[in-house]
């Protein structure tokens, strides 16, 4: 023993002869770094800021999210366009945090495997977006993209249990701001917008396209619910007029 | 009497709660996968009642008899073994799959196999079926070995055993039906991930209870990573899991955590599954199977108590280089570039650590094909250690980001240091769980070291290609100044290199069709090939036991 507590590292012969000491040593080794880069995320200004325009879903649009949540559209579309030129006239202004703060869970991706959607809102028809997904191929020759055809035949069943006040429940819990009125409506909101009755929708969902999405008037289909979300994508905030990041990072506090 | 009548209770009132959720399910999905529970809690019961030794009870004996305490607990490593084979065949041919689908979209059936819901099924079952059932024989094979003690526990491990498996089989189902949380590498929904939490709060009970219970003085560094790749992936895990689930009788949760917070959870979670998951837990595994298999102490004990305690106190941060150049705020970025990059001389500590142990042993590599496996294994760990924090640079990633080169790096690393240090560890210890002289086949081993290896060069190679391909023409001006490609130009013109990777995918798949027929020949007849041999380490049985009833010495 004696000629081992010479050793530099005799101290660490402690360690490995306690399995409770090891593991709480193992533990304290790594919980820094996620408290330090995850916590401030929660209080500091850029990434909590709300930036104009920007609102919650309405239930159509969550429900068509949760379709492409399902789907794992994200696994090859990302929803995060970076501050680059070619990224920026490809798809438009650079994404902000703000945009995203009331996706649960987020979907910025990882891959493009296909083209970034963070701006993809009325840049097609609602017509193109039902084509191009029950069929890619047929609008984009080279698109690898399966063909989602299925979604224009299945009635929409939105929500757990055929409603959608479940779910904007739990996303209000979560922190995104919808009214008690929001999710007492949330079913007649749901068939008003997908039927093009936006009149009381637009006074709490400022800007709310509402119509029939997929060229079928007669049903809800999943189809509506897609192409609502995937044309709302982008639009909110109008990034020319909200504070740019590095005018934000200037500022003293944030 | 009592415990018997106490397990067979708590199955039956799991079956019924399984039950009646089936029925008052919100949704088809949630249904499905609430009867599958159902049925794996009848079948708990129903083992738990056959299986009990009536006899016994009635004398008043305990419901299990004495086990033979001169062996150590072999039979969940057993099971653990074959499940790592069939789940790493389920997932090598996912993968050919879906590669195939990206190579010729009309391989795709909507809806249950269109590539998005094959994708996770993918990774889910190569991760944690393959990867996870690799680490839990491992560790339970190597944890009784360094200890010279029992694993602590015994039906706790193989409820971990089973319990994982029922995991799997939720999650994987969950998939194909749409159940998803739509984070990578976390898609199981709220009560799947309750149900590993329980699983795996087992796991740590056995895993560290069968530590306490050691007959040596010292914890083997093996033991070290295993423990801290079980600790962390239960904070990981409890913490991006968290969410409010719309109803509990239905599948759907919402994310706690949104937007940028989301993301930075979701990646802190992220590349720490790879960090600790396919890093840590698989480095136990190296620090035992390799000096084994060489047959040479550990090249350097002060550089494995450094490379340990760095590598797991840097990964943890790493995470924000997934997140370059987003809406996450800059200084964030930089710290998971700067932790990312000085998280190599820790990776290489262990490469290092693992080939020096060779010192002295490099002439087996002309013979022996099970050290060429860890060998090479090592030799990719390397090079993907090397790579990623090449591309945590966040000049490089401004390139590499969105492209085909993150699949390449990914599968240099899971394909070559996971895939292979876990062929090398299964074709270590399937001879000796199932007490066979030796492999049926050392050569077909070599023939799987061969199409392994070539699969993962043609893998990485067309990706990286791929890669750089697609980032290039996203960024490409021309003397106009205005963009020259248009995002299906970059689509089609890495078409040739998706079918190359979807080739080299399949060589992989038929090494490990070898192995598997290798295997199960080892395991089911137990002959051995009329071949030219190879070397062969001795098994030395007689000293493959537990050391007896001695109790660890407690720290001075």
């Amino acid at each position: 023993m004696s000629s081992e507590t010479k050793q530099p590292f005799a101290w660490h012969g402690t360690l490995e002869r306690n399995v409770t000491i090891l593991a709480i040593c193992a533990f304290i080794a790594v919980i820094f770094g996620g408290l330090i880069e995850i916590v401030p995320l929660f209080y500091i200004d850029n990434t909590i800021e709300k930036v104009k325009g920007m609102r919650p879903y309405t239930p159509l649009e969550q429900a068509g999210r949760d379709i492409y949540v399902r789907e794992g559209c994200y696994l090859c579309h990302s929803q995060m366009i970076r501050p680059f030129r070619d990224e920026t006239e490809r798809y438009g202004h650079y994404s902000l945090a703000a945009e995203s703060m009331y996706d649960h869970p987020f979907q910025w991706g990882s891959e493009r495997t296909g083209p970034d959607l963070a701006r993809v809102g009325g840049k097609y028809s609602d017509a193109w977006h039902v084509q191009h997904l029950s069929a890619p191929r047929s609008v984009v020759p080279e698109s690898i993209m399966p063909n989602y055809s299925f979604l224009a035949n299945t009635e929409l069943k939105a929500g757990e249990g055929g409603s959608m006040k479940g779910e904007l429940k739990a996303l209000k819990l979560a922190g995104v701001p919808y009214t008690q009125e929001d999710i007492d409506k949330a079913d007649d909101d749901l068939k008003a917008q997908a039927n093009g009755d936006g009149t009381d929708l637009a006074k709490r969902y400022p800007k709310a396209q509402a119509r029939d999405f997929d060229g079928k008037p007669d049903k809800i289909t999943e189809m509506d619910a897609l192409v609502a979300y995937l044309q709302v994508l982008g639009t909110m905030v109008d990034v020319e007029s909200a504070a740019a990041q590095e005018q934000l990072a200037q500022e003293k506090g944030r | 009497m009592v415990t018997l009548v106490s397990r067979a209770s708590l199955w039956l009132v799991l079956f019924l709660a399984c039950f009646v959720a089936m029925v008052a399910a919100q949704d088809t999905a949630f249904s499905i996968q609430m009867g599958t529970c159902a049925v794996a809690a009848l079948a708990a019961l129903w083992f738990a009642l056959r299986g009990a030794r009536y006899d016994r009870i009635a004398r008043g004996l305990p419901n299990a008899p004495p086990a033979n305490t001169s062996l150590y607990d072999d039979e969940v490593i057993r099971w653990a073994t074959i499940a790592t084979v069939f789940w790493g065949m389920a997932g090598f041919l996912v993968g050919l799959t879906i590669a195939l689908q990206l190579s010729f979209p009309q391989l795709n059936f909507e809806p249950w196999f269109n590539f998005g819901r094959m994708r996770p099924l993918h990774t889910s079952a190569v991760i944690f079926a393959f990867g996870g059932n690799a680490l839990i024989a491992t560790s339970f094979y190597v944890v009784q070995r360094t200890c010279r003690a029992r694993l602590a526990f015994p039906g706790l491990a193989r409820f971990v055993f089973w319990g994982y498996q029922l995991f799997i089989v939720l999650a994987a189902t969950g998939y194909l039906l749409g159940v998803t949380q739509g984070k990578e590498y976390a898609e199981p929904e709220w009560y799947v991930d309750l149900w590993l939490t329980v699983v795996w709060v087992a796991y740590l009970v056995v895993f560290a209870f069968t530590i306490v219970r050691r007959s040596e003085p010292h914890i083997y560094v093996a033991n070290w990573f295993y423990l801290s790749f079980i600790i962390t992936v239960a904070m990981l895990h409890l913490v991006n899991n968290m969410a409010i689930p719309v109803s509990f009788l239905g599948a759907r949760s919402i994310s706690f955590f949104g937007g940028v917070q989301g993301a930075m959870v979701q990646w802190w979670y992220g590349h720490n599954a790879v960090g600790f998951f396919l890093t840590a837990g698989f480095l136990g595994m190296m620090y035992y199977f390799v000096p084994k298999q060489a047959q040479r102490p550990v090249y350097s004990y002060r550089l494995s108590i450094i490379h340990f305690w760095a590598l797991i106190f840097l990964y943890i941060w790493a995470g924000p280089h997934h997140l370059h150049y987003t809406a996450l705020p800059d200084w964030a970025q930089t710290l998971g570039m700067v932790f990312s990059v000085m998280l190599w001389m820790p990776s290489w500590g262990g490469m290092i650590n693992g080939l020096m142990t060779l010192n002295g042993a490099w002439d087996k590599l002309r013979t022996d094909p099970i050290l060429r496996m860890f060998v090479m294994s090592l030799a990719f760990y390397g090079m993907s250690t090397f790579e990623g924090p090449m591309m945590s640079v966040k000049s490089v990633n401004s390139l590499s980001h969105y492209t085909n080169w993150t699949i390449g790096h990914v599968h240099s690393g899971a394909l070559g240091w996971n895939g292979m240090v876990t062929f090398g560890a299964l074709y270590y210890m399937v001879p000796r769980l199932w007490g066979r002289a030796q492999l049926y086949s050392l050569r077909m081993v070599n023939w799987h070291f061969w199409t392994a290896t070539l699969g993962i060069v043609f893998y990485a190679a067309s990706m990286w290609v791929a890669g750089i391909t697609q980032g290039l023409m996203w960024r490409e001006y021309g003397a106009d100044g205005y963009l020259v490609n248009s995002f299906a130009d970059g689509v089609a013109a890495i078409h040739p290199m998706y079918v190359l990777r979807a080739f080299g995918g399949l060589l992989y798949l038929i090494g490990a069709c070898v192995m598997t027929y290798n295997i199960w020949r080892t395991i089911a007849i137990g002959d051995q090939r009329d071949e030219k041999p190879l070397h062969n380490i001795d098994q030395n049985r007689d000293n493959d036991r537990p050391l007896g009833q001695h109790v660890a010495v407690p720290a001075e």
